[in-house]
């Protein structure tokens, strides 16, 4: 079978039709979603497909009590109207759910992140037109079934491991677990091949890679998230609380003293809204630290308690993060402030670099959302949430949040887990064992914990 | 001695430099087609920053390998010792370096194949980054473990190639006309034998086999150890139908022999799908090759693309049926914990080895 080098794949460009000019339009030729003459895309050469069609965000889903409210303002007040109560509802939605307690958390966690999977994977359908394949569906949710069952499994081993180690089935399903996972993977990967279809290779393997992406992006986070919630609920709430303020902040201080903007690709955004934003996303994390950190539901970690026998108790002692403590202010603020020492909670100055990223790089997960529907030309992810869109357009900003919480955690807050890290040792050789035990037996009885006669 | 070491450590370097080498040229064709597909050559970025997200990925990796391998020399040293506990936290601000610069980097009428591009990137680090360090954790188990899968798919295609040669008439499948159902299975069965053939063969030296350790006293890298069970000859009753038929009543073999055969029918049954995902892929793109390094066959890709699954699966199989938790990791968390947590840990170790019979019980008495 003959192959032809169409694309000059070896840095030359011998066909001066392919030479880049500045529309987007000569774009989407390159890119095969129209005209492609060796009908290799399943795609209708005649349409003009530089926009994607049936933009997904066209139909109101506002509900008919709120326009019946509304009916008498003008159409840019009444927009304003519908996202305000939306954001309100938003927040106490919020509220209710922390109050549920973690398992609701998780829940709500796992549905946020379905219904941002299936979005993106509709917007991927629409622009490649792939409908008419119907493999990909059933694949894409094989595969998101398939990332979600490792994740899980590993977060469920390392926590609940004295659980896990009393049930014959799932101690086997836990050794496994990595065998078992890839298994699976494998078994959707050889469907892949298995459905690669003649003339349509190009847009299966633009699917494919489209759903991998989507699923590194959202699966992956959301199950920081919940790494993160297990830490405490502390940290699941503080650094969504500080998101949305901070996007709260910046519209508001934009709205009343934006003028310069900020960047091209968010003609709304300005610097003024960003800089606003920072400082009360700063003072905002300031108290609502300071409020949490008093409370031991918030701030111990979930797990599963094996003397109460209860499923996620939120008991303990609190650790010295919680405590508070009493700092010495440097000199400078000493003379503004008539005060010499302060008293804090260590968790406080944690927050001020949470509302720091939060403020500074957590935009760029918005700039690069705005990008992407701007690159794909649609208004919003979905019309989920009247007044703002799809899931995706509210959690734009978490997903950089996310990592850094859990990057964070693990680089300045905690140490590994104890559970796991016994668990790690009762699966060693006797002969390591016996090594490892005179090492910590040596260690800490430098330390002063063991009696040297021990 | 001191020679012996120099040359553990200089073949250790060439195999690990060798391996980066294969992935960055495999990293630079899969971009390079990119690049032509959507002929982004004029958009100087992307080449900055493919090549910036390569070395992020990469730097993550590599530091983990050394933190885990090389703790020990890790602590001595006071600048590795930041950049260790800190690795994570540091790799990440890199990342997002590079992501805020792609989005500073978002020009007006080229988004799309911006974010293409973008995609394209990453998904090829997912591919070709993760499959070479999981190589190299093979390696570091043993060389044996980096050989003999790497023969196993080696053998495959050429077995496969040449039964298909001499006696293939049943076309497999579509996507690759020129394979067929008896280069298939005559594949299967040949490497099936070689892979046997090859355990045993490589079983009986401690090079091969000892997992790579670094040693503290003698502050250097090691293959000598104690065979572990895995290598050691054992007799194995065969069942009574091959008995009949060969008339041994038992066979000695080592275990490693047997986990080859899980090997080598991975590499002859999944394997195949790796390169039926790569000729999918040029034909998508239409091209013929990955590129022209290697006349006659192509590019690195080209030769590469049964490897890929190879090295995962080999890595998962280890971590799920051979060896346990790496000794030096766990020490390692052991020291990261808070006192409490120690203690706590050294009380159900004492308590677990006191039971198994390992600590005398007299010093639960004298305690």
């Amino acid at each position: 079978m003959t192959e032809l080098r169409r694309r000059g794949g070896g840095g030359e460009d011998p066909d001066s039709t392919d030479n880049m000019t500045d529309k987007e339009g000569e774009d989407d030729r390159l890119l095969g979603l129209q005209g492609d003459t060796e009908a290799e895309c399943d795609v209708d050469t005649k349409a003009d497909a530089a926009d994607v069609p049936a933009s997904t965000a066209d139909t109101d889903n506002t509900p008919q009590c709120l326009n019946k409210a509304l009916e008498g303002l003008p159409p840019r007040w009444k927009n304003y109207w519908i996202r305000g109560v939306l954001s309100l509802a938003m927040i106490c939605g919020f509220f209710l759910i922390i109050y549920l307690g973690p398992i609701a958390l998780i829940l709500i966690v796992m549905t946020v992140q379905i219904k941002c999977f299936q979005e993106i994977i509709t917007i991927g359908y629409k622009v490649y037109r792939s409908y008419d394949l119907p493999w990909f569906r059933t694949l894409s949710w094989y595969f998101l079934v398939c990332v979600n069952y490792f994740f899980y499994g590993e977060t469920l081993a390392d926590y609940f491991g004295a659980l896990v180690q009393r049930e014959e089935p799932l101690q086997f399903l836990s050794r496994y677990h990595r065998f078992i996972s890839f298994a699976l993977y494998l078994a959707g990967f050889c469907m892949f091949v298995l459905s690669l279809v003649k003339k349509h290779y190009r847009l299966q393997f633009y699917m494919f890679a489209w759903t991998h992406v989507t699923l590194l992006i959202v699966v992956t986070q959301s199950h920081l998230v919940i790494q993160n919630l297990f830490e405490g609920m502390i940290w699941f709430i503080v650094p969504i609380s500080i998101v949305i303020c901070n996007d709260i902040g910046a519209y508001l201080f934009g709205f009343f003293f934006g003028r310069t903007p900020l960047i091209k690709l968010s003609p709304k955004k300005t610097w003024e809204g960003f800089i606003g934003g920072y400082f009360s996303t700063v003072v905002f994390g300031f108290i609502l630290s300071s409020l949490l950190s008093q409370f031991q539901y918030f701030v111990c970690p979930v797990g599963l308690s094996s003397e109460s026998g209860s499923l996620f108790t939120v008991e303990c002692e609190p650790s010295d993060l919680f405590v508070l403590q009493q700092y010495k202010l440097p000199a400078l603020v000493r003379n503004a402030l008539p005060w010499e020492t302060v008293t804090l909670y260590p968790f406080q100055i944690h927050s001020i670099f949470l509302s720091s990223f939060a403020s500074l790089i957590g935009p760029f997960g918005g700039f690069f959302a705005s990008g992407f529907k701007r690159a794909f030309k649609i208004k919003d992810f979905a019309s989920t949430i009247p007044g703002h869109g799809g899931i995706m357009d509210r959690f734009d900003c978490q997903y950089l949040m996310a990592t850094f919480t859990h990057v964070y955690i693990a680089s300045f807050i905690r140490g590994p887990n104890p559970s796991k890290v016994l668990q790690q040792l009762l699966m060693l050789q006797p002969e390591q064992q016996l090594s490892i035990f005179n090492t910590l037996t040596s260690h800490l009885k430098d330390r002063g914990l063991l009696p040297p006669t021990a | 001695m001191g020679t012996t070491r120099c040359t553990i450590v200089a073949r250790l370097m060439l195999i690990k430099f060798c391996v980066l080498c294969v992935q960055i040229k495999c990293f630079l064709e899969i971009i390079t087609i990119g690049y032509s597909v959507y002929h982004s050559y004029h958009l100087p970025w992307f080449r900055t920053l493919s090549w910036y997200f390569l070395l992020c990925v990469n730097y993550f990796f590599y530091g983990e390998t050394v933190t885990d391998y090389f703790f020990t020399l890790v602590q001595r040293e006071e600048p590795l010792r930041i950049l260790s506990k800190y690795h994570r936290f540091i790799s990440f601000a890199l990342y997002l370096t590079g992501f805020c610069m792609f989005v500073l980097s978002l020009v007006k009428k080229h988004y799309r194949l911006q974010f293409y591009m973008f995609g394209w990137t990453h998904v090829t680090l997912l591919i070709v980054v993760t499959q070479s360090h999981l190589i190299i954790h093979n390696l570091f188990e043993g060389m044996i473990w980096f050989i003999v899968p790497i023969s196993c798919v080696i053998c495959n295609d050429i077995m496969a190639y040449m039964f298909g040669f001499f006696f293939g008439r049943t076309p497999l499948i579509k996507l690759s006309p020129k394979k067929t159902w008896e280069g298939f299975i005559g594949g299967f069965f040949a490497t099936i034998l070689f892979g046997i053939m090859l355990s045993y063969v490589m079983a009986g030296y401690r090079y091969f086999v000892c997992p790579v350790e670094f040693n503290n006293d003698s502050n250097s890298f090691q293959v000598d150890c104690e065979p572990p069970e895995l290598f050691q000859l054992q007799d194995y009753t065969l069942p009574s139908i091959l008995e009949s038929v060969t008339g041994w009543t038992t066979v000695r073999l080592y275990p490693f022999q047997i986990h080859s055969i899980a090997l080598s029918t991975f590499a002859s049954i999944v394997g195949p799908f790796g390169g039926f995902f790569a000729s999918g892929f040029k034909r998508a793109f239409k091209i013929k090759d990955f590129a022209n390094t290697i006349p006659g066959h192509g590019g690195i890709m080209d030769r590469f693309d049964c490897q890929y699954l190879m090295a995962t699966f080999v890595n998962v199989y280890i971590a799920s049926f051979i060896r346990g938790p790496n000794p030096s990791k766990v020490i390692q968390q052991l020291l990261a914990l808070r006192a409490d947590q120690q203690l706590f840990i050294f009380n159900s170790l004492k308590a677990h080895l006191t039971e198994r019979g390992l600590l005398p019980a007299l010093e639960e008495a004298a305690a």
